[in-house]
């Protein structure tokens, strides 16, 4: 058996420790460090489609190239916001 | 008796207690199906909702559940002898605090995963919402105020924990900072971590660090206490993956690892029980067994704590329902063998009755330096594993430090959001302020802490050590009443929750009439208060169970179908 083969078992339950303690760590407190990462991103997100909402932005203009990047997860967004349908006249997911 | 002989029975009983009991219930009372569609699965939302590794799962749910609270109570319970202690541990993890792990978990699941004062307020009244958060706002400040004290004692009593503990902190925002921030994998930080702190018990043990005696009129012990309120504050303030997170990751290390150095000592060394089985001789100032003993030891025989972990965190990551015998059961059973762990050594980790008896020579003094018994005791055990007894100690204080100063941390935390949520009920939106939240819960932990015992200020916390369990188990007389509703209206054998509800809600009211009776004859105004408060929320729970029975409710309302 070449020494390549005989570390290939022990190279496997590494990893496998290795995942189970990461998924360990995380585990308990992914919760909070998703919900403050999506307060981020909600934040973002209304910042961008202030002028859609009707809030008036100065920076408006400027934010349009970012609009595609935050109508991924738009109607998950305004789902999660209460609007059983899309705010937004000139984009409509559902 | 020797202990070893003790710590196989209780492994016997658990694990009839699992095999068999636990068994029985998810087949005929909970009747788990593997089918069922989890609300982890059903709302996996990648953040509060997500299906989780039963193994990892249990882990968290144990390591969340299991602190210094199970050590503490079995360690000052004591004092009425080894048996009623085992006792109560053995029967009320077996029969009790299994059935309301396991039923809280498989409720919450079966309630789209909400925590048990929301099904409370489905099962019983939308007025038992505001009683649970009044008795979880209660429980949290009891926590930090006792939590407080215990730390303070230790770090008096056992100077040689205070560099590893304070060293923990650094090691551990190292720890958060490279995994959150580096995105590095924790295997290699957190094994680093755990050696330098094993090796920082070393250097703990050759340089202690103690207070003076005396600063300005007030013990070392009540400074300590102070210390460790504004570290509280200071520290649930932080980001959670910062310093919590890293360091509840590494005290579940140190948890195994204590916990099995404990159990290797008592098999190695065997060591004989100089504790009295029954102590007949009890100091004149200790209060009656019956009920007090029910309330002594809440955590490791019947905690409702863990019910608000099941309900709040753990159901809502249950992979399959099948999972939540194994989650639910062995995590309380896992708190029943710290228990254990701590009768053993408070009973048989001395060499003499006289040895035993200097820990245990009033009430007064059980209650304060309980804790250090069980430290001195378990630092034998590791004697018999070659270890040097000096490292052994101060490696269980370190490790019964960093579990209580965690604690301490999460239940600021929890108290500020429990706080939010009644400001939001009654309108009043400044204690959903987080800076005025934080103020205020210190103001009023350190208020019970110093006020507490008026004769021995700063170090009072440990007098509210059976208000603590009071409130524990009125929370859990709670969930369980929850749970004997729900087998009502569905049709399921509900005395086995109601009899452990009707036990638990009686020893708890019994034992607040003797503790405010007791506080009325020393004019203690404090503690009549606080007593008078927890007894009137106890009757005011009773009278909840009498009213619901009364309402019939469908049990679609209840509980979810499959």
């Amino acid at each position: 058996m070449t020494s390549s083969k005989r570390t290939e078992p022990r190279r496997s339950l590494l990893r496998r420790i290795e995942t189970f303690l990461d998924e360990a760590y995380a585990a308990p407190f992914r919760r909070h460090q998703r919900r403050s990462q999506r307060r981020q991103e909600d934040l973002f997100r209304l910042l961008v489609l202030s002028e859609a909402l009707g809030i008036p932005n100065p920076a408006g203009f400027y934010c349009l190239e970012l609009m595609p990047f935050v109508l991924d997860d738009f109607h998950a967004w305004h789902r999660r916001m209460g609007m059983e349908h899309s705010p937004v006249d000139g984009f409509r997911c559902c | 008796m020797t202990s070893w002989m003790l710590a196989l029975f209780a492994f016997a009983a658990f694990f009839v207690g699992y095999r068999f009991y636990s068994k029985f219930l998810a087949e005929r009372v909970f009747r788990l199906d593997p089918d069922y569609i989890t609300p982890a699965h059903r709302f996996n939302d990648g953040i509060d909702f997500v299906p989780t590794n039963r193994f990892v799962l249990w882990g968290h749910h144990f390591t969340s559940v299991a602190g210094a609270a199970p050590i503490v109570g079995p360690a000052i319970a004591m004092i009425w002898g080894w048996g009623p202690a085992l006792a109560w541990v053995l029967v009320g993890t077996v029969f009790i605090a299994g059935i309301h792990d396991f039923g809280t978990l498989w409720a919450s699941s079966r309630n789209r995963g909400e925590s048990m004062g929301a099904i409370a307020r489905k099962v019983i009244s939308p007025r038992a919402f505001s009683l649970f958060l009044l008795i979880i706002f209660f429980l949290m400040l009891m926590v930090n105020a006792v939590f407080a004290v215990i730390i303070g004692t230790l770090f008096t009593n056992f100077p040689a924990s205070v560099i590893p503990y304070w060293m923990q902190i650094p090691i551990a925002v190292t720890i958060g900072w490279l995994v959150y921030r580096r995105g590095v994998g924790v295997l290699w930080p957190a094994l680093i971590g755990l050696f330098l702190m094993l090796a920082l018990v070393g250097v703990g043990a050759a340089v202690p660090v103690s207070l003076p005696e005396q600063i300005a009129g007030a013990p070392s012990v009540a400074w300590w206490t102070a210390i460790m309120l504004a570290y509280g504050a200071i520290a649930s303030r932080l980001p959670v993956w910062l310093l919590l997170q890293p360091r509840d990751f590494m005290n579940a290390h140190l948890l195994f690892i204590g916990l099995i150095m404990i159990y290797l000592g008592v098999f190695v060394g065997r060591p004989e029980i100089v504790a009295p089985i029954f102590n007949t001789a009890v100091p004149p100032d200790t209060p009656p067994m019956l009920p007090l003993l029910f309330v002594t030891i809440a955590c490791g025989a019947i905690s409702g704590f863990h019910g608000l972990v099941s309900s709040g965190t753990t159901s809502k990551q249950l992979n399959h329902e099948t999972d939540a015998r194994f989650i639910g059961y062995l995590g309380s059973t896992g708190e029943g063998l710290l228990a254990v762990a701590a009768i053993l050594a408070t009973a048989a980790g001395f060499a003499t009755f006289e040895a035993w008896n200097v820990h245990y020579e009033s009430w007064a003094h059980a209650s304060s330096s309980g804790i250090a018994a069980f430290v001195s005791g378990a630092g034998n055990f590791m004697g018999h594993l070659g270890l040097p007894v000096a490292l052994g100690t101060t490696f269980v204080s370190m490790m019964v430090v960093c579990f209580a100063a965690t604690s301490l941390d999460t239940s600021m935390r929890l108290q500020r959001f429990v706080l939010a949520e009644l400001g939001r009920q009654y309108k009043l939106p400044a204690l959903s302020n987080i800076n005025f939240s934080t103020t205020l819960v210190f103001i009023l932990c350190v208020a019970l802490a110093f006020f507490a015992d008026p004769e021995r200020p700063g170090q009072g916390g440990m007098i509210l050590w059976p208000l603590f369990g009071t409130t524990n188990q009125l929370t859990a007389a709670m969930s369980l009443l929850i749970l004997s509703l729900i087998f009502w209206y569905t049709k399921r054998p509900y005395l086995l929750t109601l009899i452990p509800f009707l036990f638990v809600a009686t020893v708890t009211t019994w034992a607040m009439f003797i503790n405010v009776g007791n506080y009325l004859a020393q004019g203690n105004l404090l503690l009549t208060v606080v007593g008078g408060l927890l007894l009137a929320l106890n009757i005011w729970l009773l009278l909840e169970g009498v009213a619901a029975v009364r309402h019939r409710r469908e049990p679609s309302d209840v509980l979810e179908a499959n």
